[in-house]
């Protein structure tokens, strides 16, 4: 290995990360090369020396900044949000249209009324309670064999 | 993250607790200054929250999160100039007993902690001073390598060049730190 490619293996060198074969050919370099031995070792000097910084701690007050940036943040909307002005409003409305269609679906099944029975149901109150239809013979009823049976009299 | 994507407040208030120490040491680092260093934080952690719909899972978080924060750091070393803090060197110097009480010193250790403290505090200025005279790109470098501990591949996706281009960066920076702080690294080779 010449000098030259030793560049990008150095710092790899200096901290552990080459593999197996790699480090077995920088070694074998470096027992030959007084400059790169050199370098390696202030390379590993600056390393120790960086780590001599000392960390420091976000101010107390950090967390509330970012919150407050975060809160006053627009509310993104999607483009159907605006057909939803409440939740309130929405149950409501939901609630009637159903109701609505319960309603429309249940007047569907009641039996349809024919129209030369609509006289006789809007005048209904008046024949119940006419004396002499009171008298009039049982309305006739058909038996199993179809056959008409004579009213009683 | 996807969590934060799917509404979860209490990932983002994870994510703001495991990374607000690291962001605001590496852009403290960029910009020598405190202040500076946590508005771009904060502004870092903006973004992501804004981000957070659109967010897809292709780079590890850390890689995007200190993607963004190398480029608000790029930025704003480029358009502003900071001042370098003081030390004061009239604070006084106090050793913590045991059980928690302060003890002051007498008068010759504490005139030998002064010297001590200063000596420690010369050391970190020339540190902290040969990182900044680094080119913005490898000062980047070699804060993200040195402090972050990220991979190569990592750093290099940050930084967009190649791993070949990125292990070049670091090695010009380490070349100009080791005869920037050449007194320190002498000292360094003898102990």
């Amino acid at each position: 290995m010449s000098c030259s490619r030793m560049e990008n293996k150095i710092l790899g060198y200096v901290d552990g990360r080459l593999r197996e074969n790699e480090r077995l050919e920088v070694e074998k370099h470096l027992a030959g090369c007084a400059a790169c031995c050199l370098r390696v070792n202030e390379f590993r000097a600056v390393s120790g020396l960086l780590e001599e910084l000392p960390m420091i701690e976000p101010t107390a007050a950090f967390d509330l900044r970012v919150r407050a940036r975060v809160a006053a943040e627009p509310v993104k909307q999607s483009w159907w949000a605006w057909l939803i002005p409440a939740p309130r409003v929405t149950i409501a409305a939901l609630v009637l249209m159903l109701a609505t269609i319960w309603v429309g679906t249940a007047s569907k099944n009641q039996p349809q009324i024919a129209q030369e029975d609509i006289p006789v149901l809007e005048n209904y109150d008046v024949l119940s309670n006419f004396e002499p239809l009171t008298e009039l013979p049982q309305p006739v009823q058909a038996d199993d064999g179809g056959q008409q049976q004579s009213p009683q009299m | 993250m996807l969590d934060v994507k799917a509404g979860d407040e209490q990932s983002f208030t994870l994510l703001l607790h495991r990374y607000r120490s690291p962001l605001v040491n590496f852009l403290y680092r960029m910009v020598r200054n405190r202040e500076q260093a946590e508005d771009l934080a904060q502004e870092v952690f903006l973004r992501v929250y804004r981000a957070r719909e659109n967010y897809v899972p292709s780079a590890k978080f850390t890689t995007w999160l200190f993607r963004i924060a190398t480029n608000l750091a790029l930025n704003s070393v480029r358009d502003t100039r900071y001042q370098r803090m003081e030390i004061s060197l009239d604070a006084p110097v106090t050793v913590d007993a045991e059980e928690g009480e302060e003890k002051t010193l007498d008068i010759a250790e504490k005139h030998q902690n002064i010297e001590q403290h200063l000596v420690e505090e010369t050391r970190k200025k020339m540190i902290r001073h040969a990182i900044e005279k680094l080119p913005e790109k490898q000062r980047a470098a070699v804060l993200l390598h040195k402090y972050q501990e990220l991979d190569y591949g990592e750093i290099a996706k940050i930084l967009q060049c190649s791993e070949s281009a990125l292990k070049s960066l670091l090695f010009r920076a380490y070349e100009t730190l080791r005869v920037e702080l050449a007194p320190l690294v002498a000292q360094q080779g003898k102990s």
